[in-house]
């Protein structure tokens, strides 16, 4: 049977669930993708992986790209790649965290592990490309960043009543400061690695208290402990799709634009007849407004488009998100060249395996 | 009306001395601000205003009732001798050390291990030699206890601030002891009231009636019971039940008609007298001579107190018996029994009624015959007792010197004040909770509790809990279930589950319990008002036909009053103008005719707003104006708009709930109807949208709640405390929360919940955890531990010490010094190491000679090392986990030479298995700890902290905790929090409309994609932030396995419990099972091999134990055979022979 390789060519109900996750008020329907190969094969239809076509078809659209966050659509993979995007940005893009505390003094309520654990968290802006992880190795200047922290409190000489009664109370994150260690600095002359943030507040003090610590970074990745996340979060949506089962016309369309809180609904001039449109379904954040009244679920359909992901990469600021998405592309590559050649040595060792049984069994004859 | 008109105000003069400020019909003041009212309320009585008002009470009061009561010892030998004492006073906290008195504050007395106590000065004169009278003032007779935030303590009064300054939490309500370094609290006990004619019925259903009579000097029960129709008097000191018509003659009302008329004239009571009056005349009792000799023969031989050596003829006993004991607590002056009388005639009306109508009968759990006992009544029991055992000393050394005919020195008897009687006598009953007074022959135990200082609410929880006298054991539901009248008053979650469900109780927000009110005043009103006083008044006008009401005050027969009505409204009006103490009751009871006036302590009463012709006295102004602070809480009760009513008031008022259904009867108008709920249930936002066993689980979980305990929580050494490191305060807050400032000492975190299924881990409430999360700081935890070294002194001048530890000099090897790692030059850990299993951290001696006298000074320097033996504290903990030392402190006390307190701190983070809550009593274990990319995610990328079975909701009804998660998502999405406040707070639906207008959904559901396949879920997800409490229950606290270790000496049987490392116990339903299924082999190893088994040498001759060597029985080794049993089972065949039992062996093969 010669199956054609155009879903297109699904009858409409058909077509329809398979392109689309419907959001009903009760549940969402039709959720995960039709992968079987074989799903559309008594209509003769084959459901499975063309890489030319994929090549062809997977488009991605970068919506805004600021220094933090970054928001594309990727249009035309299926869902699994999607998410080893967003699953690789989340925990496995290394950055820089501190991850070493010597605390040499801490007369600070604050307890030492607390503190180490404060600073940890906090996101380091420096290229993790340039460090190698540490492993099992002695700490060095190619695998080691060393800040220093020194923070003390006092009265503040200034004894006049608007005046803050402390000075150094708030120790912040912009008083880490970076300890070249060996040829660092002059390899991050350029851009010397330091806390993205400065008023992060790592703890505070009253007079008399002091804290004096040393924190080595190294690179990591967020599987091992979230502070060498490098997103706020990362993740995708699917794009909305509002169609209608019957056109709204007049008062109602003005009710239905009313009802979305988003304000996806505009009003247009249709043949002389004033008809809802769903103008900004991107704006659309499925809160079922337009189909929570039986009346209306029967006139409009709330839908996703499965396989138009609208992502969204918010950095911590130790990386622009572009870079992290790239990274992340990079891992998933590096994973996908690491499976293949684990397959392919899977497969040598076993025809390996053959051949030796052969030999032996030759060599015994 | 001679009396009436003579005093009794009118009604108009008293209504315009309550209102000079104008007419009080105002408009109504909107229900919204009624409840700032609480604040105030809270800001001038606090949460544990009824111990510190007690135990005022009794420092400035009842202590000077107290030493004026017992002032004077005399001499036997001497007469001319005495002691008095003239007057008393408790002066401010302070200890004495060295000779140097100086002030102590609580936090020092917490860290030391000392007593927070103040002197108790008394004035006193004595004679001292012949003639010489002294007067000495100042005389320091024992030390007291203080109580925290009473009126002689230091932190009275005390701003903010200054509490900071002195390391006290401002938070902190104050109301216990600290005790030896100890913080005890004296719980509230609930007991039956006093001095009330309580009808009921005896074990075989028949009426009865009873007094429990309680004065300063005696308690005694007296008891009316039936018997074959006829009543009897049953009293103690009675070795039979007395006829009461012989009681009453012997009490001098002789004919048959004045008994019937003090009763009543009514057939009824009449027919109940009948077969009374038979038996008397049966008896042949007509006088009261006869009735006194009838009695006399029934008293039991009563010991006299000392003094009274008198004789007296029986009869003379009798009529004492009669007039002192029996309902002591009626007083008869100069045998006049009529008071007397009409009481036992009121008791007899009682039962007689009650018999025909069971209605009568009085319901032995309704709290407005319940009395409290807090704090300061309790320490005035003791310190009576303990004063008269001082006076019993003093008398007794003074008859000892002065019976000498010689002495040296005149006698002074201000040298013999042991302070030690006293201050001993209160520490040792405070610190152990034994409370034995001797002359009401009590003893109690468990009456203090150590404040449980495991989260800020614990100890709250604590200061309003109430324990009852009921035992635990009985099986009876009365006792335990919630009372109708406790409605306001005790809260109706509130209690521990198990066996002291129902027993254990406590206080509501608002509940105050009332102190002794001086009742001469009140009975002096009372007669202005026209109260015809008892001894006035013919038999004729207390039972029948008159329109007369009995006015009772504290249960004692005042007087009668013709009409109640004006009565009890003139003494109402009183009291709202200030006349009368705020905490007096006054109840008329319409089916006993009597006007019950109350002033005494113990009563728990409540604030309500007084309503007049269908206003309330409360306006919007009144509101205003104590909102600019111009007015405060005492101003309201002092112009009367707002009263006190106790539980018995409270039944004969009509209460309205809100304004909306107030009308023309309505006498009093709620507050706000949180207040009927305490502050442990007050914690739970929606509590009226829960089934109702939740909210009492929360109320026992919220006591395990992590969190912060107290603002001085850093400077605290305790046994153990838990410490949440980011504690959140709830988005989804109470007015209650508010008020008690759970906010700004929080235990718990806002996550982030979705309720849905995840993996297999979340079956019967596990929770899955999102280790991003743990990462960041969820549920992480300070578990801080007090380890603490006291040297000792002993009695032959040496002491223990600590010394440097050993430096790695020849003999000693460094592998021996790694256990020294932490300690400093001086011995003691330094703060900061990390300590791990086995290392030392105080490096402590002990004399090895504590016993004999070392008469060699250079010995007694200790300079030999062999004089000492080292006993060193070392730290035992889980492997792998870090520990460091927090803080080290070195003070000392009176006890010992020197006090070493170390704390030691570990930071955990949540980990498989630890405990976790809502605030709806819906605890989970985590099951499983998921990376944040395997979370489900929604729309806006956020990923849940916790995941939770939905399959907790549907069997457990907490509405409430979905609302928490409706109104804390609105709360997140529009940035303010929200109430949750019981019978009232945000509604669902504005929660609702505030999610739509944030694109969300209304109900809360969000379009989830799974983080592991990618693809959205067939389901939306109720999604959204939840408070959630850590609990103190961890794994690493328990966890315990062992495949080999220590064994016990006696048995050789590995050992018990986890402390000890033990073995995991196959018990004897285990061994069954493994008998049932015939794994004798298991068995075998299980209970032989792998425990105690022993190989044992049996003789086959004598069939005893033996030496391997041979029987020394029958001197042969011939018949010598090993045997295999378990050690334990040798060491039974050997103590059977130590009793001379002979257990002899038979062998044979198998």
């Amino acid at each position: 049977m010669a199956a054609t390789r155009r879903p297109d060519a699904l009858p409409p109900h058909l077509s329809d669930k398979h392109k689309h996750v419907t959001c009903a008020s009760d549940a969402p329907t039709y959720t995960s993708t039709p992968e079987y190969a074989g799903v559309y094969a008594s209509l003769g239809i084959d459901n499975s992986l063309d890489l030319d076509e994929l090549r062809r078809e997977v488009r991605i659209d970068v919506k805004s790209l600021t220094a933090d966050e970054m928001v594309f659509d990727v249009v035309g993979i299926d869902a699994p790649i999607a998410n080893a995007l967003r699953r690789i940005l989340l925990v496995e893009v290394p950055t820089m965290a501190i991850e070493k505390v010597w605390v040499l003094t801490n007369t600070s309520i604050i307890q030492d592990e607390v503190l180490a654990h404060r600073l940890g968290l906090i996101p380091i802006r420096a290229d993790p490309a340039r460090f190698e992880e540490r492993g099992d190795s002695e700490s060095n200047e190619s695998n080691t960043l060393c800040f220093r922290l020194t923070a003390k409190c006092t009265h503040n000489a200034d004894k006049s009543t608007d005046a803050e009664p402390y000075t150094g109370a708030r120790v912040l994150s912009s008083q880490l400061t970076w300890v070249p260690q060996g040829d660092q600095a002059a390899g991050f002359a350029a851009e010397p690695p330091r806390p993205v943030h400065d008023d992060i507040l790592i703890a505070k003090l009253r007079p008399g208290q002091e804290i004096e610590v040393e924190c080595w970074c190294e690179k990591g990745v967020g599987k091992t402990h979230a502070k060498w996340s490098p997103v706020a979060t990362a993740s995708y949506r699917l794009l909305p799709r509002i169609t209608f089962h019957q056109p709204v016309h007049g008062p109602l369309a003005a009710e239905l634009k009313a009802l979305c809180p988003l304000d996806v609904f505009d009003i247009e001039d249709v043949a002389g007849v004033p008809t809802a449109v769903a103008a900004r379904p991107r704006s659309c954040t499925v809160c079922r407004e337009c189909v929570r009244e039986p009346a209306w679920a029967e006139r409009v359909s709330l839908q996703r488009v499965r396989d138009h992901f609208i992502f969204s990469v918010e950095s911590t600021g130790a990386m622009p998100p572009d870079r992290l998405v790239r990274d992340a592309l990079g891992v998933l590559k590096q994973k996908a060249l690491d499976t293949a050649q684990l397959l392919k040595d899977t497969r040598a060792q076993a025809d390996g395996d053959v051949d030796m049984a052969g030999a032996v069994g030759a060599a015994d004859e | 009306m001679a009396v009436s008109a003579a005093g009794e105000p009118d009604d108009e003069d008293v209504k315009r001395c309550l209102h000079d400020d104008g007419p009080i019909e105002r408009p109504i003041g909107s229900v919204e601000d009624k409840w700032k009212l609480l604040p105030a309320f809270l800001k001038v009585r606090g949460l544990v205003k009824q111990h510190i008002d007690s135990f005022n009470h009794f420092v400035n009061v009842e202590i000077k009732h107290i030493i004026k009561a017992n002032e004077k010892v005399t001499c036997d030998a001497d007469p001319t001798f005495f002691l008095r004492f003239s007057d008393v006073t408790v002066g401010t906290p302070s200890a004495e050390e060295d000779m140097i008195v100086s002030e102590i504050k609580p936090q020092e007395c917490r860290l030391r291990d000392i007593t927070y106590s103040a002197p108790i000065i008394a004035s006193l004169e004595y004679t001292r030699g012949k003639k010489e009278i002294v007067r000495r003032r100042g005389m320091v007779i024992g030390r007291m206890p203080i109580m925290l935030r009473s009126s002689k303590c230091v932190l009275h009064g005390k701003s903010a601030e200054e509490l900071a300054r002195v390391g006290e939490c401002p938070i902190d309500p104050g109301g216990y002891f600290v005790v030896r370094g100890v913080e005890k609290v004296i719980l509230i006990q609930e007991q039956l009231s006093k001095n009330r004619i309580i009808v009921g019925k005896d074990n075989k259903g028949k009426v009865m009636a009873s007094v429990t009579s309680s004065t300063h000097e005696r308690k005694s029960k007296t008891n009316l019971v039936t018997n074959g129709g006829a009543i009897l008097l049953r009293h103690n000191t009675m070795t039979e039940d007395v006829p009461i018509v012989v009681v009453l003659r012997a009490m001098g009302v002789e004919s048959d008609q004045e008994i019937l008329q003090l009763i009543g004239m009514e057939p009824t009571y009449v027919e109940g007298m009948a077969a009374s009056l038979r038996e008397a005349v049966v008896l042949g009792v007509t006088t009261q001579a006869k009735a006194l000799d009838f009695i006399s023969h029934k008293v039991r031989g009563f010991s006299r107190p000392w003094g009274s050596s008198m004789r007296q003829s029986r009869v003379d006993e009798a009529r004492d018996v009669l007039a002192n004991v029996v309902l002591a607590h009626v007083p008869v002056v100069a045998y006049n029994f009529w008071p007397k009388v009409v009481y036992v005639c009121q008791m007899l009306r009682r039962m007689i009624s009650a018999q025909h109508d069971p209605s009568q009968i009085d319901d032995m759990d309704y709290y407005g015959n319940k009395r409290l006992e807090l704090a300061g009544q309790l320490l005035s029991l003791l310190f009576e007792d303990l004063f008269k055992k001082l006076c019993a000393e003093l008398k007794r050394q003074a008859d000892a010197v002065l019976s000498k005919p010689t002495r040296a020195a005149a006698f002074d008897i201000a040298k013999c004040i042991r302070q030690d009687t006293i201050t001993l006598g209160f520490s040792h009953a405070i610190s152990t909770g034994n409370w034995s007074v001797k002359r009401f022959k009590m003893e109690r135990s468990g009456v203090t509790q150590v404040l449980s200082r495991l989260s800020f609410i614990s100890a709250l929880g604590m200061m309003t809990r109430i324990m009852s006298q009921f035992e635990k054991t009985r099986k009876v539901s009365g006792p335990r279930s919630l009372q109708p009248s406790q409605w306001g008053m005790l809260c109706p979650s509130d209690t521990p589950e198990g066996e002291a469900c129902g027993l254990v109780k406590n206080l509501a927000l608002t509940t105050h319990v009332t102190t002794d009110d001086d009742e001469a005043p009140i009975a002096r009103l009372a007669m202005n008002l026209g109260v015809e006083d008892v001894h006035l008044l013919p038999g004729l006008d207390f039972g029948g036909n008159g329109r007369c009401t009995l006015v009772f005050i504290n249960g004692m027969l005042l007087g009668m009053h013709r009409d109640p009505d004006r009565f009890v409204r003139s003494l109402r009006t009183l009291r709202r103008c200030g006349r009368l103490g705020e905490f007096v009751s006054v109840q008329l009871h319409p089916t006993q005719r009597t006007v019950h006036i109350a002033a005494d302590a113990g009563r728990v009463c409540r604030p309500l707003i007084v309503v007049e012709d269908g206003v309330p006295a409360v306006t919007p102004v009144h509101m205003s104006e104590l909102a600019e602070g111009v007015r405060d809480w005492q101003d309201f009760i002092r112009e009367g708009l707002i009263e006190y009513l106790d539980v018995n008031e409270e039944n004969s008022s009509e209460i309205a709930l809100y304004e909306r259904d107030v009308h023309a009867d309505t006498t009093h108008l709620e507050i706000d109807p949180l207040t009927i709920l305490g502050v442990c249930a007050g914690l739970i936002p929606y509590p009226h949208h829960n089934q109702s066993p939740r909210n009492t689980y929360q109320c026992a979980m919220g006591k395990q709640a992590m969190g912060a305990i107290a603002c001085n929580q850093h400077e605290r050494i305790d046994t153990i405390l838990y410490l949440l490191v980011y504690p959140h305060q709830p988005l989804v807050k109470s007015r209650t929360i508010d008020l008690i400032g759970f906010s700004k000492l929080p235990a718990g975190h806002n996550a982030v919940v979705a309720v849905m299924s995840y993996s297999g881990y979340d079956i019967e409430d596990a929770l899955i955890l999102n280790r991003a999360s743990l990462d960041r700081g969820f549920g992480r935890c300070i578990v801080m531990r007090k380890y603490s070294a006291n040297l000792k002194k002993y009695a032959n001048q040496t002491s223990d010490r600590i010394v440097a530890p050993p430096s790695a000099t020849g003999a000693v090897k460094s592998v021996q010094l790694q256990r020294f790692r932490v300690l400093d030059a001086d011995g003691i850990c330094a703060v900061g190491e990390r300590l791990q299993s086995g290392d030392i951290f105080v490096n402590k001696q002990v004399p090895v000679n504590t016993s004999d006298t070392i008469t060699n000074t250079e010995a007694l320097a200790g300079a030999g090392a062999e004089a000492f033996r080292p006993s060193p504290m070392s730290y035992k903990g889980p492997p792998h986990h870090d520990t460091y030392i927090d803080r080290v402190m070195i003070s000392s006390n009176e006890n010992d030479h020197f006090v070493i307190k170390i704390r030691v701190r570990s930071t955990r983070s949540p980990e498989l298995g630890d405990k976790f809550s809502s605030r709806h009593g819906q605890k989970g274990v985590c099951g499983l700890i998921v990376g944040h990319q395997d979370m489900p995610f929604n729309d806006f990328g956020m990923a849940p902290d916790i995941i939770m079975n939905p399959h907790g909701f549907p069997s457990r009804m907490t509405v409430g905790k979905m609302m928490e998660l409706l109104a804390g998502k609105a709360a997140v999405l529009d940035g303010h929090l929200r109430y949750g406040t019981a019978f009232g707070g945000d509604k669902v639906d504005d929660c609702a409309s505030v999610l739509v207008k944030h694109g969300f959904n209304y109900a809360g559901k969000d379009f989830v994609t799974s983080g592991i396949t990618g693809e959205p879920l067939a389901a939306y997800v109720f999604f959204g932030p939840i408070y959630y409490q850590k609990l103190k229950h961890m794994v690493m606290d328990k966890m315990h396995a062992r495949a080999r270790g220590p064994r016990a000496v006696l048995t050789r049987q590995p050992t018990e419990g986890r402390s000890r490392d033990g073995g995991l116990r196959l018990g004897e339903m285990e061994r069954d099972c493994l008998i049932g299924y015939g794994a004798s082999m298991l068995l075998n190893e299980r209970l032989v091999h792998s425990s105690d088994g022993f190989i044992a040498h049996v003789c086959q001759k004598c069939g005893l134990l033996c030496h391997h060597l041979g029987c020394r029985n029958c001197r042969t080794s011939i018949h010598t055979q090993p045997m295999r049993l378990p050690y334990a089972c040798k060491l039974l065949l050997q103590e059977l022979q130590s009793m001379n039992i002979v257990p002899r062996l038979t062998l044979s093969d198998t």
